[in-house]
Formats: structure tokens, C-alpha cells, sequence
């Protein structure tokens, strides 16, 4: 990269040797260029090839009885009920419970914490927290909420567990909305009265809304195609009946199709491409969702 | 008389809601950082979990036989505890992945950060964005029924688990992570440093490779470590694409198995909980988040490091 040329470093200024053959530098630069943006174009040439194949693969099995049969051990009677059933119900739960744990403390870490150790320790924490691998957050589940708390392989497990798991990505995103808010908008409040959590509650909220909704859906986009720290904490791959409750033994989409990619018959395999296009499909809507949100509702100061 | 009772009622209605909201606050204060230290007792979970297993394990299994050992059969009839084979095929994945998703994730990162225009970027990025969201299954089901039969076309003698078809999948799904990473250490470099070097005139490239990079390199390692530690950390695509034979080996066209995809096969089995075999997944789990710890704070304090040379 560098033949004819000697490197360019502010330290050493330019050698005595330098030629300045400029016609061939450039030529350079915008060979490297091509290659720089070969290399973006490859990695969406990798994802328009995956979608095209997924879809080809999957089409044959994308027929009313994926959504209203079980699985089944018969490839043309299997379905999806049930792993939609508890993605549903997971993502759900998941969203009110892990909703004011992550924005609550995303709020007191970006409007509230004073400026000490515990803050500090907090910071580090989320940011460790994370970095932890989801399968990891599946060997907690297990040993705190199926064993521990005698949860066994239920849905409230895989709540609990899944929380964990999205926490600090929801902590992150309500702060980089928070943050977005200006500090005029603030002393204004609290000029005017407004003792810190009105000021809050009335103004700074009500600006970051947007940004928080936007994160919030990305981040349960994340739970729904989580699969290891749910294999990890025992949810099952075959349930043939409803989803009742909290407490009943549950499947998700992306165990589904993992099961059926592991099944050595090429039909199985289809009937996982079908899967993973209702899969995609359901975090495309999603995501369109956060985007349109936050289009709508996000400020630009 | 009338204004002597207004004057008192007055400041007694404004105390109470002072008091009141003072309350308020303090209340709010209190459930906050309640919420707040979910986190901390999320942290303490999973060393406490880790190491109540782990423990458990090492009193029956000396470390000896875990770190000295080459062989890992706990779910066989001759247990043998060697952590090495699954540590053997975790690095083998993870480096191959890192084959593909450094240059190509770097190399983007330049081109968005210093080549294209508002316009092309707001058309590339959410592709990447797209890459970078697409569940991990998804890319082992992709690695499995694409990747592989291309690989053992060019390479009759691949298994039909392998770990390089893993690693390529991998590699394409930590691009984009790697990519935006770096976009933000090349961005922190101030625009004065550039105009300088373009004022002694260097060539577009040339500042970029030679000024930029050079000043972002903090920035940079610890993307590409924090990147490191997500492959390390992933499951699925393993799980999948790369197989369930732990063994000491460097061909990535061989099948392995990652300390991920072991954690899975037995949460999968039918291994009865409480058995010595059981507790290894939590021994290999206390490992892996002993190692990608390691990474991640180290990337936190090239990041705290490279902030400070800039602000």
C-alpha cells in the first residue's frame, strides 16, 4: 500500500526520500476506496443472499396450518401455535417488567445519581452487564429462578431470565434519550420551582418519550430472537397445548426452529425456513414500529 | 381579621405541599435507585451461581484434571475433565470469525466515516443495522444449509459440521458491530488533524490510513477485543453449524465443539440435574464469563483511555 510512498507521520514530517508522485497516490486512494466500500457491499450482498435463501427455502411451508398446528413429528402436520403462543406472551411480560426496571434506573443514573462511588460502581456495572453473554444470563436463570425460586421450566423463568438479559441494553438506549434533551429545558424547570422529579416527569420525559419507546422496542426485538438463555433455563422444543398462564412450560419461536434445523430430514429443514421468515417478519414489523416512532415522536432541537 | 387568616393559611398550605412534594421527591429517589441496583444484584447472581456450581464441581474434580487434561468426555462412561479441547474450539471460531469481520468491519468503518457522503450513509447504515438485528439462529440455519455445502464443494474432505463455516456466518454477523465500533473512534479524531495532513498534502487515503487510523487506534483495539469477546460469547450459530466434538485441533474444516454449543448440548440431554455432569456446564460457563470479562474490561479502559487523549 504504501510502495513509491513513504509513510506520511506528523512526527516525522516528510522524508527526504519522499517522491510525490501524486497521479499515482491518487490512484491509490481511490483503489482503496473501491475496496472500502466492497467491503459494506459484500456484507449486504451476505444478507440479501441469506434473506433469498431463507425465503426460497421457506415458501413451500408458509401455509395457514404453520400458524394453528403444533409441531408435530410429521413435517406436513407441523406448526408454530405453540412457539407463537409463548413468543408472544414472553415479549409481553418481558416489556412490562423490564419497562420501569430499565428506565427507571436509566433515569437515575442520567437525572438523579450523585456524583460518587456507588454511581460509578453502577456505571461500570451496566456496562459489564452488557458484555456478559446471553447463555450466561440462561446458567442465572437456572440455578436463581427454575431451581432457586422453584420456577421450574416456566414462562414467568424465561420473563425473569429475558430481563435480565435486555436491562442494559433499555438502561443505554433511555440514556442516549435523556441526554438528548438539552440542559436549557431543565434549569428552565427548575427555575420556574419544579423540584428535580417534576422536572422530570413534566419536561424531560415528555421530550425523550420518543427515544425511549424507540429503544425500548429494539431492545425486545433482541428478546424475541434469543434463543440460548432460554434453552439454558429448560423451555422446551415440542408443546402441543396452549399457553395458560405464567406458570405453564413454554416454547419460543427461535427454540422451534432450532429444533427443526437440528432434525436430519430436508423437510424439517424447510419447515425452519418457514419459521425463520415469521421470525424475521415479526422483528421487520417491529422495528418499522420503532422507526416510525421515532419519526413521529423524537424532538430535533 | 380577614387578611390575618389569609395570611396564616397561606404559608401553612404552601408548607404541607412542600413537605409533600419534598416527600415525593425523596420517594422517587428511593424506587429509582431501587431499580438501579437490580443491576448490581444481577451482577452478584451470576458470580454467586457460578461459583456455588463451580465449587461444587472442583470438589470433585481437581483442577489438575480440569487445566492439565487434553480430553473433555463428562457425559461418557470414562470422564475426563479437560477444559482444553472446548477452549480449543471456542478460539478456532472465534479467530476465524475475526478473519472476516476485522478488515471487512475496519475497512467500512473508513469508507463511512471518511469516503461517503450524508446521503450514502443513510442508505448503507441500515443495512448494516439490519445485519448486525437478524437472530443468530438465523445465521446458523444459514451457515449449516449455505455456507457448509459451499465449503465442502471447494473442500471435499469438510465435515458436514465445521468449524469454518461457523466462523464465516459469525464473522458477517459481528461485522457490522465491528464497523460501527470503529466509525466512532475514527469520528472522535478532530477534524483540525485531518485538515492538517490534507494541507500537507496527503492524498484522501492517505489520512485516512495513515492520520486517522493511527489516531484512533485505541478506539479501534478495543472494538476489535469487545468484538473478540461477542464471538466467544456466541452460541447459536455453533450450536448449529460447528458440531459436538470437543477436540484439540487447528483444521477449521474438522467439527468441534465451543464451550457455548457444550453448554447447550447438555441443557438440551436428558442429564439428570444435581449429577457431576451437570455442574460441568456451569465450571464452562464460570470460564467463558471469566474470559469475555476479561475483554470487556479491558476494552472499557482503552476507551477511558483514548477519550482522555481528545477531550
Amino acid at each position: 500500500m504504501r510502495q513509491g510512498t513513504q509513510p506520511i507521520r506528523a512526527d516525522q514530517g516528510f522524508a527526504p526520500t519522499f517522491k510525490p508522485n501524486l497521479p499515482y497516490r491518487k490512484a491509490m486512494g481511490v483503489a482503496w476506496e473501491a475496496v472500502a466500500l466492497l467491503a459494506i457491499l459484500l456484507g449486504i450482498a451476505m444478507l440479501l443472499t441469506l434473506l433469498v435463501k431463507v425465503f426460497l427455502d421457506g415458501l413451500p411451508y408458509l401455509r395457514p396450518q404453520l400458524f394453528t398446528e403444533f409441531p408435530s413429528r410429521f413435517p406436513d402436520q407441523a406448526g408454530l401455535r405453540s412457539a407463537l403462543q409463548g413468543s408472544i406472551w414472553l415479549m409481553v411480560l418481558t416489556a412490562l417488567l423490564s419497562f420501569p426496571l430499565g428506565v427507571g434506573t436509566g433515569i437515575y443514573l442520567e437525572e438523579f445519581a450523585p456524583k460518587n462511588v456507588l454511581t460509578r460502581f453502577l456505571e461500570i456495572n451496566v456496562a459489564n452487564l452488557a458484555g456478559v453473554p446471553s447463555i450466561i444470563y440462561g446458567l442465572l436463570g437456572l440455578g436463581l429462578f427454575v431451581r432457586g425460586l422453584g420456577l421450574g421450566r416456566s414462562l414467568l423463568a424465561g420473563v425473569l431470565t429475558m430481563t435480565l438479559v435486555i436491562l442494559p441494553v433499555i438502561i443505554v438506549s433511555t440514556r442516549e434519550a435523556l441526554r438528548a434533551v438539552p440542559a436549557s429545558i431543565r434549569e428552565a424547570a427548575l427555575a420556574l420551582g419544579a423540584s428535580r422529579w417534576e422536572m422530570v416527569r413534566d419536561h424531560v420525559l415528555a421530550y425523550s418519550m420518543g427515544g425511549i419507546f424507540t429503544g425500548m422496542i429494539l431492545a425486545l426485538s433482541r428478546a424475541i430472537g434469543e434463543t440460548a438463555p432460554l434453552i439454558t433455563i429448560g423451555a422446551l422444543t415440542y408443546i402441543a397445548f396452549d399457553l395458560h398462564g405464567p406458570l405453564d412450560i413454554f416454547t419460543v419461536l427461535p427454540i422451534q426452529i432450532f429444533n427443526w434445523v437440528s432434525m436430519p430430514q430436508q423437510a424439517f429443514q424447510r419447515l425452519a425456513a418457514a419459521g425463520i421468515i415469521v421470525l424475521l417478519a415479526l422483528l421487520l414489523s417491529m422495528n418499522s414500529l420503532a422507526i416510525w416512532l421515532r419519526n413521529r415522536l423524537q424532538k430535533r432541537w | 381579621m380577614a387578611t390575618d387568616r389569609y395570611a396564616l393559611e397561606v404559608p401553612l398550605r404552601l408548607q404541607s405541599r412542600a413537605q409533600r412534594r419534598r416527600w415525593e421527591e425523596r420517594a422517587v429517589r428511593g424506587i429509582l435507585l431501587f431499580f438501579a441496583l437490580v443491576s448490581i444484584l444481577t451482577t452478584l447472581g451470576i458470580i454467586y451461581v457460578l461459583l456455588q456450581e463451580t465449587v461444587l464441581f472442583f470438589r470433585q474434580v481437581s483442577f489438575a484434571q480440569f487445566f492439565l487434561d487434553t480430553r473433555w468426555t463428562p457425559l461418557f462412561l470414562s470422564q475426563r475433565f479437560g477444559i482444553w479441547p472446548l477452549v480449543n474450539g471456542t478460539v478456532l471460531v472465534a479467530a476465524g470469525a475475526m478473519l472476516v469481520a476485522l478488515p471487512l468491519g475496519l475497512l467500512a468503518a473508513i469508507y463511512m466515516s471518511e469516503y461517503a457522503g450524508e446521503r450514502v450513509r443513510q442508505i448503507l447504515k441500515p443495512f448494516l443495522e439490519i445485519l448486525a438485528g437478524v437472530p443468530t439462529v438465523v445465521y446458523g440455519y444459514f451457515a449449516l444449509t449455505f455456507i457448509t455445502p459451499i465449503l465442502r464443494s471447494v473442500f471435499p474432505q469438510t465435515q458436514v459440521f465445521n468449524a469454518a463455516s461457523a466462523a464465516i456466518a459469525m464473522g458477517f454477523m459481528i461485522l457490522p458491530m465491528v464497523a460501527s465500533l470503529s466509525e466512532d473512534a475514527l469520528y472522535a479524531v478532530p477534524y483540525s488533524v485531518r485538515e492538517a495532513a490534507y494541507a500537507l498534502g496527503a492524498t484522501r487515503w492517505e489520512v485516512a490510513t495513515q492520520v486517522v487510523v493511527p489516531g484512533a487506534l485505541s478506539g479501534i483495539v478495543a472494538a476489535f477485543i469487545l468484538a473478540v469477546s461477542r464471538a466467544v460469547g456466541e452460541t447459536m450459530i455453533v450450536a448449529i453449524a460447528a458440531g459436538q466434538q470437543p477436540k484439540l485441533t487447528l483444521n477449521p474444516l474438522e467439527s468441534i465443539e465451543t464451550m457455548t454449543a457444550y453448554i447447550v448440548q447438555v441443557s438440551l440431554g436428558d442429564t439428570p440435574q444435581q449429577s457431576l455432569a451437570y455442574r460441568t456446564i456451569f465450571a464452562v460457563g464460570m470460564m467463558l464469563f471469566a474470559m469475555t470479562l476479561g475483554m470487556n474490561v479491558t476494552s472499557h479502559l482503552l476507551i477511558r483511555r483514548f477519550r482522555e487523549v481528545y477531550e
